[in-house]
């Protein structure tokens, strides 16, 4: 068939498993402290603080920034002469100025920030919503019981939360396998597109976007687009049944 | 006629509505040649200054009255052109009468030859002898047999340095005096090492990922005449000499310790401009704006330039194409070859700096006797003429800068102490057989 000599290369090419690999590696270093962050923040705003409003909307100002903005900035940050990331761990005493772009899992670390800075406010906010329609009185006859704060964390908000934590989960998890934007401006220069010198940093969708407009490969492209479909719905399955398994002891 | 008032009313309204359709068509047309005979013709070109043709449009249109000119793109990058010019050619729709190519962009549409108009059937032939042999050759397709595009600008080659930081190390800062220090790289690599023996918080060169395709380009001059695919399009990386003599005086000079690392058009190295984190460059033309650019005020009078070594070289330069889809092929042919014509060629050098493609252009005085003030008043139009008279023209084939992409990272991740030179070449060889597939 036309077309099939496509996905048979690509089962060869280890660019290809390269950027899988980064696409994964980025998905799971970004998402999962960004979920757990939110929840932790959503739990925090959803208690009696002073300047509660204030919080609520500084958590989500990240959203309306716009990614080339945050990407541009970041990598300012973690510029290798002059960042000031790497400033400061000069005052912490770290002397060797750490590459951030030439390191595998440095730059990885580094795109993760941007990702997190970005988008676990948003997550934050919908745990705050859902967190706000569950009845009060739960949480009032539990501590009537003697559960402690954490219990009631662990053993009401999160299992009550199940239906919202698989919605994000789902979501982060399209959004985390179809990065493109941050990796791909946190190196300007020629041949960003690569993702770094040994392409540490190439996402599937960059190297879809190389493959059809460096190499011309249109046919190419249109293969790793599908793979790239079979992952997404493949990851959003096993982490729907990995999700649905937060216990339902709670209610 | 006879029409009712009421009848009178619709008619005009379906009058007005056709008027509105035909002319809403004719808006959504690139090209449309009115009943008058008028045309438009439309221009696309790339980069943060354009191709200073203005004033060459405002001749033109007045020694031909039916015909109006349009630019498009002035201020994209060249990668965004890229995109979007690819797209109009695999789609056969959206780009304008006459396009631009850059010297790493012709060679990949070479393979798709046929989306672009012949020029030799419009008479370009007859220019042959007005560009320099190799430019010519750029612009031909593997066979001779079609004429892509006209040389616009060429890079050439020298070297720009500080002269402040050459004072520093104990190098003599007098141009001829510094051109007279590296002969050949070899010689240019002995230099940055007395340099950074002298000077320690300082690199001698921006990132010797940048040095590699120039020697390349000289070595396969003089020697094969192809890179990584040969005349008959096979493919020819690792049996091509040439490339491993360019790869293994990039990694000498990687080795001596002479790179600062910055990739060039990145933030870093726009910034290593300002923070003079480096000596020297490999300078094109056009990189004399660049510096000017990014180096500022500041550094007026701290540059200047001397000859590469080695013979000749180039980095860059462009061409315009007559795309396929164009309705006034004839026009667009017409309007290239007076703008890359001497007189074009001339006038973008007075505008932007471009280097002509042009053998007489380049002997004209206005170029010849130009003194470049911010380079402490270097002769740069005729530095860089005599680089780009003195090259031979090496064939590219289509996927050349995909392949090239993937040598230059190889020795990025070389420079940046992530591979050792021979894991660097066997992923060099790996990918970027992978790219040229």
């Amino acid at each position: 068939m036309i077309g099939m000599q496509n996905y048979v290369d690509l089962w060869a090419d280890s660019q290809f498993w390269n950027a899988v690999q980064n696409t994964f590696g980025m998905f799971f270093l970004s998402t999962i402290p960004q979920l757990l962050l939110a929840l932790g923040l959503a739990n925090a705003l959803n208690r009696r603080v002073r300047g509660r409003t204030f919080f609520r909307m500084s958590i989500a100002l990240p959203i309306i920034t716009s990614t080339a903005a945050v990407a541009i900035v970041f990598s300012q940050l973690f510029n290798r002469d002059f960042g000031i990331v790497n400033y400061a761990l000069e005052l912490l005493g770290k002397q060797e100025h750490i590459d951030w772009q030439a390191n595998r899992f440095a730059s990885w670390a580094a795109i993760s920030a941007m990702v997190d800075w970005r988008w676990t406010g948003y997550n934050a906010l919908i745990y705050l919503a859902a967190m706000q329609s569950i009845p009060k009185d739960i949480y009032e006859s539990a501590e009537m019981d003697g559960a402690s704060k954490s219990r009631q964390f662990w053993r009401i908000t999160v299992p009550l939360l199940r239906p919202t934590i698989i919605f994000t989960v789902i979501i982060s998890t399209i959004g985390g396998l179809q990065l493109f934007t941050e990796p791909l401006l946190y190196s300007s220069g020629a041949g960003a597109i690569s993702g770094g010198s040994t392409g540490q940093f190439q996402t599937v969708t960059m190297y879809l976007y190389q493959s059809m407009y460096s190499r011309g490969k249109f046919g190419y492209a249109a293969a790793i687009a599908w793979m790239l479909f079979l992952m997404v719905v493949l990851t959003v399955a096993v982490n729907y049944l990995i999700t649905r398994r937060i216990n339902s002891t709670g209610k | 006629m006879g029409l009712s008032k009421r009848h009178r009313g619709a008619a005009a309204v379906a009058m007005a509505a056709v008027a509105v359709f035909a002319s809403a068509s004719a808006c959504s047309e690139d090209s449309d040649s009115g009943d008058d005979g008028q045309i438009t013709l439309t221009v696309d070109v790339f980069g943060d200054q354009g191709f200073g043709y203005e004033a060459l449009y405002e001749r033109y249109m007045e020694q031909h009255p039916n015909i109006k000119i349009e630019e498009r793109g002035k201020g994209f990058a060249l990668n965004d052109y890229n995109t979007r010019l690819t797209q109009w050619i695999a789609s056969s729709s959206g780009a304008g009468d006459i396009v631009a190519l850059e010297e790493g962009t012709i060679v990949q549409f070479k393979a798709q030859s046929a989306q672009f108009v012949n020029l030799l059937d419009y008479g370009a032939g007859a220019m042959e002898q007005d560009f320099l042999a190799w430019k010519w050759k750029q612009g031909q397709t593997a066979d001779g047999k079609q004429l892509i595009g006209l040389g616009t600008d060429i890079g050439s080659m020298a070297i720009c340095y500080r002269k402040d930081l050459f004072a520093k190390a104990n190098l003599p800062t007098d141009r001829e005096a510094v051109g007279a220090l590296w002969p050949t790289w070899e010689k240019f690599i002995e230099t940055g090492k007395t340099y950074v023996a002298a000077e320690e918080s300082t690199k001698f060169v921006d990132a010797a990922t940048n040095f590699y395709n120039v020697v390349l380009m000289q070595v396969a001059g003089t020697g094969t005449g192809y890179t990584y695919f040969n005349t008959n399009e096979k493919f020819v990386l690792d049996s091509n000499p040439d490339i491993k003599a360019a790869w293994q005086l990039t990694v000498d000079m990687i080795d001596s310790d002479l790179s600062a690392g910055l990739r060039s058009f990145s933030d870093a190295w726009n910034t290593g401009f300002k923070q003079a984190q480096f000596a020297t460059i490999a300078c094109p033309a056009w990189m004399t704006g660049v510096i000017k650019g990014q180096a500022g005020d500041d550094a007026a009078g701290k540059w200047d330039v001397a000859k590469a070594p080695g013979t000749g070289g180039n980095w860059g330069g462009s061409f315009l194409a007559v795309p396929k889809q164009s309705k006034h092929p004839k026009e667009a042919a017409e309007l290239a070859k007076f703008l890359t014509g001497a007189e074009g060629q001339i006038e973008a050098f007075n505008k932007l700096g471009n280097l002509p493609s042009n053998p007489r252009a380049l002997q004209d005085p206005v170029i010849v006797d130009f003194k470049n003030e911010y380079f402490s008043d270097a002769p740069t139009g005729e530095i860089f003429a005599a680089g780009a008279t003195s090259l031979k023209p090496v064939y590219l084939g289509p996927k050349n800068q995909a392949v090239r992409d993937e040598i230059e990272n190889a020795l990025r991740s070389i420079e940046q102490e992530q591979r050792t030179a021979d894991q660097a070449w066997q992923d060099a060889v790996q990918n970027g057989t992978n790219a040229g597939k």
